[in-house]
């Protein structure tokens, strides 16, 4: 009972506040609802005994990834784009498109929930020791995407770096 | 006891918000914070499904997930403050220089 008021109270403050930040006229503003929402997604990772992705969601999402957001926005100026209009033209096109695909997800989800076998789904952890079972996997099975993420991070540091430079001689 | 279902119900309202902000907005950067709610929302999925196949597998591959959105967040802020630096512009629709 508990979790279940848990689990609907974060998706209401999840669901909410990402409609702010995509109707939010100020881009500071839409940055502090896309942190509540990166939090309430972390809670929902915290119901399904995703100890750990709850840490790297706050660590990284919220303390890396909307600082670099937030240092951008003070490097450039809004004050121009604030007085104009918010949306594009096609905005009409495009939310009715949008709603047709999410009618279109959630009644697949709805019909087909026998045929994932979504019915069973046990109440306790994925394992005992949550960091450990995701660290092993992490280091074992996945080495080589591990590497390979890392290269990633590595290239789009660079990238980052070029193209925020002033000039390239 | 949470059914599976409804964490993919979530995924899928949060994955139209996001959507819907990438279509509809024109300044660039609300446009890179809702492909980071596209992101949330697969996170979500996967972690549900890990979850329900009782497999660690999803939990690693919503870390990879993270780590992607690390990179794309960095590279594309670079690429809007290169884009302010030549064009003045934030808005999606005023960068048009490829369009015939």
């Amino acid at each position: 009972m508990l979790a279940q008021i848990a689990f609907f109270f974060l998706s209401a403050v999840a669901l909410v506040s990402a409609v702010m930040v995509i109707t939010r006229r100020n881009a500071v503003h839409s940055i502090i609802w896309l942190i509540v929402t990166l939090f309430s997604v972390g809670g929902v990772f915290l119901t399904l005994h995703a100890e750990f992705l709850f840490a790297v969601q706050v660590i990284l999402y919220v303390g890396g990834i909307m600082v670099l957001f937030l240092f951008v926005v003070m490097l450039v100026n809004l004050d121009v784009s604030l007085k104009q209009a918010q949306f594009s033209r096609q905005w009409l096109v495009a939310l009715v498109t949008a709603l047709v695909l999410m009618a279109e997800l959630a009644y697949g989800i709805y019909r087909g929930h026998t045929g994932f076998a979504l019915a069973e789904a046990s109440a306790a952890p994925v394992s005992a020791g949550n960091t450990q079972a995701v660290g092993l996997a992490l280091y074992q099975d996945y080495m080589l995407a591990v590497e390979i993420a890392s290269i990633l991070l590595l290239v789009a540091m660079v990238g980052a770096v070029i193209m925020a430079k002033r000039k390239i001689e | 006891m949470i059914p599976t279902q409804y964490y993919l119900f979530l995924g899928t309202a949060l994955f139209t918000i996001g959507v819907i902000g990438v279509l509809t907005r024109r300044n660039v950067i609300v446009i890179l914070m809702s492909i980071e709610l596209i992101l949330n929302a697969v996170n979500i999925n996967l972690v549900a499904f890990s979850r329900n196949f009782q497999a660690v597998d999803g939990q690693v591959f919503a870390i990879f997930v993270i780590t992607d959105a690390a990179a794309e967040a960095a590279v594309g802020l670079g690429l809007i403050i290169a884009l302010f630096r030549n064009k003045e512009t934030v808005n999606a629709d005023e960068i048009d220089l490829l369009k015939w």
